[in-house]
């Protein structure tokens, strides 16, 4: 009999719906009580079948009264496309959650998110969160064009059942929608005119250390999640690590204290053979 | 109590890292040690950088065993050099892997002189063509790598073997008249793992290597016979998990022994709780030194 506890095992799971997000961004809907349990910021291991088997952030998707297992999938390289492009009925194997969540730490009162493109996959579910926990909060979605902003609904959504405490402002490349530039300049004018006591951030890494330097200057404490090149995602392996910590197993999520001490940070990440190399090319 | 000689190194403990575990950065090293294991092995190194497979490389089994096939990922023996250059603290072990032994020369030169404690060359790795264990089953090729190796350094150098078509013995056999210090036995065995649901092999190398508890009871046999024909320093390794796993290689015939898979279920503490644990039993038992344990069981 197989152990159907252990979520280190690939179980197969059928997919109930896809939902179309943006231009190159679908939702993939599977019935998993594991994902339902789930924390803003955890991972699923997704395996396409034949394809690849990829590190993707949990979501959960009500469909009706029920409660279901989702992934958010930009298509980019060859598995994230074939995931992009499966259909309801077809079947994925998915393993895990993994990794650590975003705290909320005991009375927080005023809390800002700074996400950008599919980064805010897991920050949109945290932004719910603090709603439900009664913290004031401010979303910061971030994308390169109005066409790709991802989850406007579901924040809207989130605002309309919290009206009193919430805030989502927009940020786009190209200025077709919101601020014209990046979240973290947007960031920092609403950093100028109220008080936070937490800084929340999932996107590029750049954009992340943009934040982690704003939060220095501010002194907030900023919660980060990282993203490496991962193949295990049970701490084994070490493709995703980052100095000494592995993001799989002690991440993805890393506070201030310790993105201080990650050198690596905004700076290097390995290749798939475990090269350093370089977000910024080094001369 | 727990520290000892093997192949002229010194060791605070014998529980190694196993390699193809964690790694491939010193920082990472640096916290294996400081979790409390005695050395560490690399990652097998390869003449030029390796990417290996894609996804999935790895599938957990409901046993508390893996298979994988990563398929020797890993950063080429120049990157290697330069990652590791500073390493003035972990006792590292670089595992070596090729196909011939111009790659061995070239990498044993290139590496001798960092701050490493010895090799163990890959004659084993289950899952990749033209390296590893199809390289294993020649011992021709056996003896001309570990020659080439040898002359090129002053370390201790082990051979890491598995079970293939050529007998364990006959290989080790090669190897130690070549100039080998020891034997490293077992790695991985050629496994798979099939979908019900997808009806496809999980893998995307299809074929991988089975490692942990389900390897353990062959991987005591191996060090059993190779202990009672050779009577060398051997690191015992396949699906150590705890302390009671570890004695028992000991006493079959490991000099020390390797851990890798059990890190994935009990995380990096599981060397220091082996340690305890060894400790304990030897304060029970009124053994002195950890040398004590090795090869016990052949009086009987």
């Amino acid at each position: 009999m197989v152990d159907h506890t252990n979520t280190d095992i690939i179980r197969s799971v059928q997919i109930e719906k896809v939902i179309v997000e943006t231009p190159s961004i679908r939702t993939i809907i599977f019935e998993d009580k594991y994902s339902v349990a789930s924390m803003p910021g955890q991972f699923l291991m997704v395996w396409i079948p034949e394809v690849e088997e990829l590190p993707m952030s949990v979501g959960i998707e009500n469909l009706g009264s029920h409660k279901f297992g989702a992934v958010t999938v930009r298509k980019y390289g060859p598995g994230s496309t074939a995931l992009y492009y499966k259909k309801g009925g077809e079947r994925i194997g998915i393993r895990g959650p993994y990794g650590n969540y975003f705290s909320i730490p005991k009375n927080l009162r005023n809390a800002l998110i700074i996400g950008g493109g599919t980064g805010l996959v897991p920050l949109v579910r945290l932004f719910g969160d603090l709603l439900n926990y009664h913290v004031n909060t401010t979303l910061i979605m971030g994308s390169r064009t109005k066409s790709e902003v991802l989850f406007e609904h579901k924040a809207q959504k989130i605002l309309t059942d919290n009206k009193h405490n919430g805030n989502v402002a927009f940020s786009t490349d190209d200025g077709t929608y919101g601020d014209k530039g990046s979240t973290v300049d947007l960031a920092e004018s609403i950093l100028l005119s109220k008080k936070f006591e937490m800084l929340y951030t999932c996107g590029p890494e750049l954009m992340m250390k943009g934040v982690q330097k704003l939060g220095e200057r501010f002194s907030i404490p900023v919660e980060a999640s990282l993203e490496r090149y991962m193949k295990c995602a049970i701490g084994i392996c070490g493709s995703c690590c980052i100095n000494d910590r592995l993001v799989c197993h002690d991440g993805t999520i890393f506070d201030s204290n310790r993105l201080r001490q990650l050198t690596e940070f905004g700076v290097s990440y390995r290749d798939k053979s475990g090269r350093l190399s370089y977000f910024i090319p080094q001369r | 109590m727990l520290n000892l000689e093997v192949a002229g190194i010194y060791l605070r403990n014998p529980i190694i890292l196993a390699s193809g575990f964690l790694g491939i950065s010193q920082a990472i090293f640096e916290r294996i040690y400081d979790e409390g294991a005695g050395a560490v092995v690399s990652k097998s190194i390869s003449r030029y950088p390796m990417e290996g497979y894609r996804n999935p490389t790895i599938v957990v089994l409901e046993n508390k065993s893996y298979i994988n096939a990563v398929g020797l990922s890993n950063p080429g023996c120049e990157a290697f050099s330069e990652e590791i250059k500073t390493n003035d603290k972990v006792p590292l072990i670089v595992s070596l892997v090729g196909s011939d032994p111009s790659d061995f020369e070239i990498m044993t030169r290139k590496l001798d002189g960092s701050g490493i404690i010895g090799f163990e060359i890959n004659l084993s790795c289950p899952h990749v063509q033209k390296l590893g264990l199809e390289v294993g089953d020649d011992p021709q090729m056996v003896k001309s790598i570990v020659e080439t190796t040898k002359s090129n350094t002053t370390k201790p150098v082990f051979v890491k073997v598995g079970v293939g078509s050529t007998n364990i013995l006959d290989i080790s056999q090669a190897a130690l008249n070549a100039g080998a210090d020891g034997i490293t036995a077992i790695n991985t065995i050629r496994a798979m793992k099939i979908s019900i649901d997808n009806f496809n092999p999980i893998l995307s190398n299809k074929v991988g290597g089975l490692s942990g508890p389900s390897i353990k009871p062959i991987a005591i046999r191996c060090v059993y016979e190779l202990w009672k024909k050779f009577k060398v320093p051997i690191f015992g390794c396949g699906g150590v998990s705890n302390w009671e796993d570890a004695v028992e290689f000991m006493i079959a015939g490991a000099t020390s022994f390797q851990v890798g898979t059990a890190i994935g279920f009990g995380g990096m503490s599981v060397f220091n709780s082996i340690s305890n644990g060894i400790v304990k039993y030897m304060e029970r038992k009124g053994y002195q030194s950890v040398k004590e344990l090795i090869g016990r069981s052949h009086k009987y």
